[in-house]
């Protein structure tokens, strides 16, 4: 059987890459790429746990973050085509009218 | 018992005009602020009367429960009156003198501007200062004494344009404040030692004690401190410097506060305390050696002024010295008279000087007048009765009051004969200024006219707007307490004939007055000897008066001149307020404009604002750099602070 640790630290390396593609990246959807790889890593330690300890509580748990990316992604994939038909652009450096 | 007498309708009375002419003054007509103004006081008046009229039927002292005020602890204190023989006398003085004066204002202030204010404010003085007398508690007192303090820093005031006027209000409360500071201690220790306040349990208390003779303790203590008091609402040396300064005010108001009323409280308050003080021997000395002093010293300075209401102010300044005197030997109920008689020739005197001043037309300077004689002969008349009255010339008020002051001083024992002796200087003096008054205002000829070329007399006496015309007599609502006081002044003695006086206030007193003993070992023979002598001072200081300023006016100029050093000291009050300028006032305001101003308020207290400001600037300018508005800027300060967590959580687990 694999051990657990070799998930988590799968996990993590996933949810690390997803950071730094957050940090690093410019695109938009590429960051929202990046959400989702970092949800993902958070998904695989959840599963390895509940797998470890015998407890459905991390997999349903899953269940639950899977809906809200779905929903999130419908969300943000609606705003990201509103964004670029108003400003044309998907860099989001570009895209900081809230700035000071 | 007797059925209630109602005392509190007294205070609240006058209370009740002042509110209705304060409140809705303004707006309502002259007429009806005088009637308001009058109705009050003359109501409070009539029931101080109504008062009188039953007193011989009352169980003495009578005492009135009017409403519970504060308790806190075992210490508590009512609303209540207190009547005796004592504040009797003060409740007739105070009322009935301070009806005349409202009546005199009437034309006196009709054509000034906030005339119903001037009402408001001396029918609220007369509040406080009924509430002074009649009250059953220090505490009651005090509350009237802060009060008259209060209306009388109002009223000199009362020309608030005017910045000298204001400015002697402030003296006078201030120099009042610095003596009410040590009543206000002499309280604090009868609280502290018997725990009230109330007159009949304090003097309860104290009449056990025996005299402080060797040594002061507590007792003489009090007194002093009851004494210090005195002097600042007395105007008694070292405090005095604010009663001429209070001349400012309007005339009524000199003398309905400044001479008759508000400035003898004082020797009120050291009087009904008589169970105190004549158990502190050192404090009696105290008392009477300050009134000494202060007679004759005030009465110096009252020869070489030439204002009219400034000679006045010192001439009430020495006339209260003689009432403390008289309270310092032991014989209160002398300095009770000498205070009665006091308020009635005083009073006139302020009066009758206010006419001619009202009657030139605003001037004050005696050098201006002259010759007022036949222009207003009967402010002359009743102002003459004044001052044959207040310089001892028998048979008038002043002449009973005052040798019966110098009697008891003399009889007193060794330092009595000095207290007499100066005393008797005092009233030669007295008598000398006087009469100077006199004869520079109302004979001689009339200076005004030419002197006003000059374009002088707009000096004193703010808004009356009136011209320079003749000098004319005073209309009869003037006159007529002019005359009323006139005819006090002139039998208002006769009541202290055969001690009459000093029997009726024996109940108070006590038939144990330090001098009743030794008065009575002297002989009959010294006492009209000693009336001779000061009668005879008397009118050796109207002769002198005489050569100086009707037969030989020359004379005065040559003295003056050839004593020009001390002249001009004394024409400047022996610069005492220059001394008191530079050794309180100067310090003082140095003190709080570099250490308290410069150093606390600007180096500490602002500094420490500003700083605390610039530095939440300084930080915040640095920090507002994070909120960027750049989204991945926000990702990685959340990031990091994740990495931190984390870290932190990790050393945490490692740990343990």
């Amino acid at each position: 059987m694999v051990p657990l640790s070799y998930y988590l630290v799968l996990g993590g390396f996933l949810f690390a890459c997803g950071v730094a593609g957050f940090l690093i990246k410019r695109n938009i959807i590429t960051i929202f790429m990046s959400i989702e790889l970092m949800l993902n890593g958070v998904n695989l330690s959840f599963v390895a746990f509940a797998a470890h300890w015998h407890a459905l509580a991390g997999q349903i748990f899953v269940f639950f973050v899977m809906v809200v990316a779905a929903a999130e992604s419908a969300v943000g994939l609606a705003i990201i085509i509103a964004v670029y038909r108003t400003r044309e652009t998907l860099n989001v450096d570009q895209v900081n009218l809230l700035k000071l | 018992m007797t059925a209630s007498l109602n005392l509190w309708l007294i205070p609240v009375l006058p209370l009740a005009g002042a509110a209705i002419n304060g409140f809705l003054g303004k707006k309502s007509s002259r007429t009806a602020a005088t009637t308001i103004g009058l109705v009050f006081s003359g109501a409070a008046f009539a029931w101080a009367l109504y008062v009188a009229a039953r007193f011989s039927a009352l169980d003495l002292p009578y005492q009135e429960y009017l409403a519970h005020w504060f308790r806190s602890g075992t210490f508590s204190v009512d609303f209540a009156f207190y009547l005796d023989q004592l504040s009797l006398v003060m409740l007739l003085v105070v009322t009935g003198v301070g009806f005349l004066i409202h009546i005199y204002s009437v034309g006196y202030m009709w054509e000034e501007e906030g005339y119903y204010r001037f009402f408001a404010y001396l029918n609220l003085f007369m509040f406080f200062m009924l509430m002074l007398i009649l009250s059953n508690s220090y505490l009651g007192m005090f509350i009237g004494w802060e009060g008259v303090g209060l209306a009388s820093y109002l009223l000199i005031g009362f020309w608030f344009t005017k910045d000298s006027a204001v400015s002697a209000g402030k003296k006078a409360f201030i120099v009042t404040r610095i003596g009410d500071c040590g009543f206000l201690i002499a309280l604090f220790l009868l609280v502290q030692h018997f725990g009230t306040l109330n007159f009949t349990q304090v003097f309860e208390q104290v009449r056990p004690f025996a005299p402080e003779n060797a040594g002061a303790g507590f007792l003489t203590a009090t007194a002093l401190l009851l004494m210090f008091g005195a002097c600042g609402k007395s105007a008694q040396l070292p405090l005095y410097v604010w009663l001429p300064d209070a001349m400012e005010g309007p005339t009524p108001v000199s003398a309905l506060i400044h001479a008759a009323t508000m400035v003898t409280a004082g020797v009120y308050m050291v009087s009904r305390s008589h169970m105190i003080f004549e158990r502190a021997p050192i404090a009696l000395t105290v008392v009477a050696v300050i009134g000494t002093l202060t007679a004759f010293f005030a009465s110096t300075i009252g020869v070489a002024q030439m204002d009219i209401k400034k000679v006045l102010a010192y001439s009430t300044v020495s006339q209260l010295g003689y009432m403390f005197m008289a309270c310092g030997v032991g014989a209160f109920s002398a300095g009770i008279f000498h205070l009665m008689t006091h308020a009635f020739f005083k009073g006139l005197l302020f009066l009758a000087a206010g006419s001619v001043i009202h009657g030139i037309g605003g001037e004050q300077d005696m050098r201006k007048m002259g010759g007022l004689r036949s222009y207003i002969p009967v402010t002359f008349g009743t102002m003459f009765i004044a001052t044959l009255a207040i310089s001892g010339i028998p048979p008038f008020a002043g002449f009973w009051s005052k040798d019966e002051i110098l009697w008891k001083a003399f009889s007193s024992g060794p330092a009595g004969r000095v207290y007499w002796l100066i005393g008797l200087i005092t009233a030669f003096i007295t008598s000398f200024y006087m009469f100077r008054l006199i004869f520079m205002t109302f004979f001689g000829d009339y200076h005004g006219a030419h002197v006003d070329e000059h374009g002088q007399g707009s000096h004193g006496h703010g808004g009356d707007s009136h011209g320079h015309g003749e000098p004319h007599e005073s209309p009869m609502v003037m006159l007529v307490p002019l005359m009323i006081l006139a005819f006090l002044a002139t039998v208002g003695g006769l009541v202290g004939i055969g001690d009459r006086f000093e029997h009726f206030l024996a109940p108070v007193f006590g038939s144990g007055e330090v001098a009743a003993a030794a008065g009575e070992a002297a002989s009959r023979g010294t006492e009209f000897l000693l009336m001779g002598i000061s009668i005879t001072v008397a009118f050796l200081g109207l002769a002198l008066a005489y050569v100086l300023y009707i037969s030989k006016p020359y004379l005065p100029q040559k003295i003056a001149d050839g004593l020009n050093g001390f002249y001009t000291t004394v024409v400047n009050k022996y610069y005492v307020d220059e001394i008191y300028a530079r050794l309180f006032v100067k310090p003082l305001v140095d003190g709080s404009t570099r250490i308290l101003w410069h150093g606390v308020d600007q180096k500490m207290i602002d500094n420490t604002v500003n700083d605390a400001a610039d530095g939440a600037r300084k930080v915040s300018d640095e920090v507002r750099h994070m909120q960027s508005g750049n989204l991945r800027s926000y990702a990685s300060w959340i990031a990091a602070a994740s990495a931190v967590m984390i870290a932190y959580m990790i050393w945490l687990g490692v740990g343990r």
